[in-house]
């Protein structure tokens, strides 16, 4: 849904948005960068060979304290992921589920001593809190953190950051830390949403500009923008809430069990548990997959996916181009039985069946720095 | 004959009967990288303001619509293989289909290179 672009949020880093050239877009009730000069192909690609820094400032950032005890034992009763079990500073990918086990919102929960803290998606940040909160009323405290979140992605994204915050060097995949930027405290995490190895760093609005032209001052680092994060997360297989998960989507029909620990399945202790237990038993109606088609047509969101022999499966959730994949690419819904690598399917585009295979994912391996 | 534009940033030229029809330069900065581009057969029939052609970027597709009516000749084969040509040279070898026109009178309801040049300085 688009609001008119007179009432749209801005992130400290707008104005340096419009400096830069950027095409500037409504995402989430956020006036943001979709592509700067450089256009999407290649920010893409940039991204993939050098360095690509992000705003994603809209997204919400909170930080989650129990009255009594560890922050970590309280939240488990609204996620399925294994929080208590973090390392201090060790973060971990997970979901907020409903009591059908379907999906409020996908998240980034990181431990520092008994609290933790929360980085959540722009367009449900507002209705997360207030569900964690009403959820946790008079046993935690959810403080709001007004800060701006960038992203540095890509191979040279260490070698980067590590000239102003040398720390960042001793961070492995999925580890923060607290260290100091123009005498600000600033958090960065070894994460991101590219598949590539690189970092999210949590700053004080007011000092994000000076980080970000910091940051651009590099020769190996160009602005990127919500076009290009989007064909790089999709080429690495992760979902973007609202399109691939929502309200009706469980992590087990979304192919997220890796994030479930056996421990949380085998108590049954999160909301929607039963039902996901339930679908892992006895198997369900859809699952997610990733999908190549054959010819050189992307199938876009919402495309009907149909067998080879015309009964329909399902329908696209996420679908385009993959610059580094050089071709179309798509993930969707199928029945299980239709969803092994290699089952060939088709794909209704402009009311032509198009010959499409199933595809394991990542489309493109992933890059991580593995502790 | 001089270019004639559409509101919706299609260029035709015509040269005897038959006129050529591609994005104008301004469309294919607007769309991005573009990485698919789909063109009619030879032989079918358009109808002015019909979906004619389909181009895609990174991003989204975009109808491309046929500026008058007619019947398509050939569409352009080259945007098959190399797509990105769109964005290289979308006044000329960036061409997506040739038209004979039913109509040569509905060019006249264009609008000249001088009235689109404003136009798109207003969209700005």
């Amino acid at each position: 849904m688009n609001a008119p672009t007179d009432i749209l949020k801005k992130t400290p880093l707008h104005a340096l948005h419009v400096k830069l050239g950027a095409k500037m877009v409504p995402f989430a009730g956020y006036d943001m960068p979709v592509q700067y000069p450089l256009g999407v192909m290649k920010e893409h690609v940039q991204t993939r060979d050098k360095a690509g820094l992000f705003d994603v400032s809209h997204m919400g950032q909170a930080k989650l304290s129990a009255h009594q005890g560890d922050a970590a034992v309280l939240f488990e009763e609204l996620v399925p992921g294994g929080i208590t079990t973090l390392q201090e500073g060790r973060m971990r990918y997970t979901q907020l589920t409903n009591e059908q086990g379907g999906i409020l919102d996908d998240l980034m929960a990181t431990r520092f001593g008994d609290t933790l803290w929360l980085v959540v998606n722009a367009a449900c940040k507002d209705a997360d809190f207030a569900h964690i909160a009403a959820k946790l009323d008079g046993r935690a405290t959810l403080e709001i953190q007004q800060r701006a979140l960038l992203a540095l992605q890509g191979p040279l994204a260490e070698a980067v950051l590590a000239a102003l915050m040398p720390v960042c060097r001793d961070l492995v995949f999925m580890q923060s830390v607290w260290t100091q930027f123009d005498g600000a405290d600033v958090l960065i995490s070894r994460c991101g949403y590219t598949g590539e190895d690189g970092y999210e760093i949590s700053i004080a609005e007011d000092k994000a500009v000076a980080l970000a032209e910091a940051l651009l001052a590099h020769d190996d680092v160009e602005a990127i923008g919500l076009g290009a994060r989007d064909s790089l997360r999709l080429e690495a297989g992760l979902c973007l809430y609202g399109h691939d998960i929502d309200a009706d989507t469980t992590s087990a029909e979304a192919d997220l069990m890796w994030s479930v620990p056996k421990r949380r399945r085998a108590a049954a202790d999160f909301p929607g548990a039963d039902v996901v237990n339930a679908q892992l038993a006895d198997g369900m109606a859809k699952q997610r997959v990733g999908i190549v088609p054959e010819g050189r047509a992307p199938a876009r969101e919402g495309t009907e996916i149909q067998s080879a022999t015309g009964a329909p499966l399902g329908t696209v959730t996420s679908g385009g181009f993959g610059p580094t994949l050089g071709g179309p690419l798509a993930m969707g819904y199928v029945p299980p039985a239709y969803a092994a690598a290699g089952t060939e399917i088709q794909l209704i585009v402009r009311g032509k069946a198009m010959p499409a295979r199933i595809a394991a994912i990542p489309f493109v391996p992933q890059n991580y720095k593995k502790g | 004959m001089s270019k004639k534009f559409t509101k919706d940033h299609e260029w035709i030229s015509l040269e005897g009967d038959v006129a050529t029809v591609g994005i104008t330069d301004y469309a294919q900065a607007q769309l991005g990288d573009v990485v698919f581009v789909e063109v009619p057969e030879a032989g079918r029939q358009v109808a002015k303001g019909d979906d004619a052609a389909v181009v895609e970027s990174v991003k989204a597709a975009s109808e491309v619509y046929a500026p008058v009516s007619g019947e398509v000749v050939e569409g352009n084969d080259a945007l098959e293989g190399n797509p990105a040509l769109v964005n290289e040279d979308a006044d000329d070898s960036g061409w997506f289909f040739k038209m004979k026109l039913a109509d040569q009178g509905e060019l006249d309801g264009l609008m000249d290179e001088a009235a689109y040049t404003a136009y798109v300085k207003e969209l700005d």
